[in-house]
């Protein structure tokens, strides 16, 4: 079964509050995922790079492929980029 | 159409291919084992860098656990075993250890055999009436219990957690769900997420087992790269879209899928249970690759986001490509293109697909790397060669 929508993001695991943009992905786009259309992005999203699916507030984990890969350092709004400068390693500090 | 096949060992074990073996024991005559490969096209020939030349106990107990290993695979059905004489890894060693096989073997030693000319005319006449023998056998029907997979990923990119490793790790559950053994290693590319394995673990104590070995893999990493450690997230793994060294490696784990982990196996042993099980070896592919073949693997899957060709010599290796830029550029080196994943595919699609051709694999069916003659041999050692 092909999706009727090209996904643009892809959620490894449904307690995920992060999705993986599927290519370079600009301001304003809407997300789809799982074939259905979702929400605007807030910022452009580079390929294989993370994006908030839900407001996530300050010092929340990051849920990917269902477990915690870093903790927030500030508020994440829905559709925002996440990576290094939003998110924190709890081990490995650079 | 899920029928498999696979040719019947002595020792109860059922291989998918039906290989004969020309193992050096040391790296001094692997010119032997060439010229009897180039003689004998249909055996596998093989050579390595070692066999003597390392003491500590730990590197000897790893040598012969894989040059043992690489004969007892189910995969081969005979073996021509070359030995020059003086070597740690001397016949005398190393034969008994397969003898409760029953495998066919032929030894050779060429300080006994008159050299290396007439060494390898002696193994070319034994391989080749090895080849006549085992292309008489004929395959069996065979159970998904009978055979262990393992998993690898090497030269990934930041496609390779999030396509190829995630369609692996849904073959990896759909196998184990029928009774196969899986196994994966790597042990440096867990570091960080040893918590999540060692809660997926059958018990306690295998749980604590798989926290000490990313632990050792851990230490070993910083007392071998010291500052540069935190290499071991690159900054082109950041490029790419990793933030962390947990977020790393568990793209690198999902590739096992989400099974309860039934035993921690050492390098290049053999796994005492079935389901989910991990190997503690190292990261580099082909090191990796060879202890899994010593562990008894009849099949790998191998993702790759670079792009590599590697394959094992006596092992199909089923190549998985995570995006299709890789797929393309080296078609004729990969078997299957996860990076459809992100192009409209779904995730149970690709995994019936991967089903559909491990199947026809299992049945004979060469992967690319077979095809194209890809099979890297070598091993890990700890110490250095005196």
């Amino acid at each position: 079964m092909t999706n009727a929508l090209t996904d643009t993001v892809l959620i490894i695991n449904s307690k995920d509050n992060v999705g993986v943009a599927l290519r370079d992905l600009k301001a304003g786009e809407r997300v789809v995922a799982a074939g259905e259309e979702r929400f605007p992005l807030l910022e452009d999203i580079p390929a294989s790079h993370k994006v908030a699916l839900k407001d996530i507030g300050e010092a929340e984990e990051i849920i990917k492929y269902g477990e915690t890969v870093g903790v927030s350092t500030k508020e994440i709004k829905r559709g925002s980029w996440v990576h290094t400068h939003n998110l924190e390693s709890r081990r490995w500090k650079k | 159409m899920n029928e498999i096949t696979g040719f019947r060992r002595n020792d109860g074990k059922v291989g998918i291919r039906n290989h004969v073996l020309v193992l050096p024991t040391v790296s001094c005559v692997n010119g032997v084992a060439s010229r009897i490969g180039k003689a004998v096209p249909e055996a596998v020939a093989v050579t390595h860098g070692h066999g003597c030349g390392r003491g500590g106990p730990r590197d000897i107990e790893i040598l012969f656990r894989i040059l043992t290993g690489m004969m007892k695979n189910p995969n081969v059905g005979a073996v021509v075993l070359i030995g020059l004489g003086c070597e740690v890894s001397n016949v005398k060693n190393l034969a008994p250890m397969i003898a409760d096989t029953g495998k066919p073997i032929t030894i050779l030693n060429v300080q006994e055999d008159g050299g290396s000319l007439k060494t390898a005319a002696k193994g070319i006449e034994a391989a080749k009436s090895y080849v006549a023998a085992l292309g008489a056998q004929k395959r069996q029907p065979i159970a998904w219990e009978e055979l262990l997979i393992a998993i690898e990923c090497g030269g990934s990119d930041a496609m390779s957690g999030v396509t190829a490793n995630v369609a692996m790790g849904a073959v990896s559950d759909w196998l184990v769900d029928r009774g196969a053994t899986v196994m994966f290693g790597e042990n440096t590319e867990m570091i960080g997420t040893a918590h999540v394995l060692a809660r997926r673990a059958k018990d306690r104590k295998t749980g604590e087992e798989i926290e000490k070995m990313v632990d050792r893999a851990e230490v070993l990493t910083r007392d071998i790269m010291g500052e540069l450690a935190s290499l071991v997230i690159s900054p082109g793994n950041m490029d790419g879209g990793m933030s962390s060294i947990a977020e790393k490696s568990m793209g690198c784990i999902v590739k096992g899928g989400t099974s309860v982990i039934h035993e921690v196996v050492d390098y290049g042993a053999v796994p005492a249970r079935s389901g989910l099980v991990l190997q503690d070896g190292p990261g580099y592919d082909a090191d990796s690759m060879s202890g899994f073949a010593a562990s008894g693997a009849q099949l790998m899957f191998f993702s790759t986001g670079r792009g590599t060709p590697a394959g094992f010599p006596t092992v199909p290796v089923i190549k998985v490509a995570s995006n299709s830029r890789v797929y393309r550029a080296m078609e004729d080196d990969i078997d299957v293109n996860a990076g459809l994943l992100v192009e409209g595919k779904s995730l149970g699609e690709l995994r019936e697909e991967m089903i559909e051709r491990m199947v026809r694999v299992i049945n004979g069916e060469p992967t690319k790397p077979e095809a194209n003659d890809m099979g890297v041999f070598t091993f890990m050692t700890i110490h250095p060669p005196f």
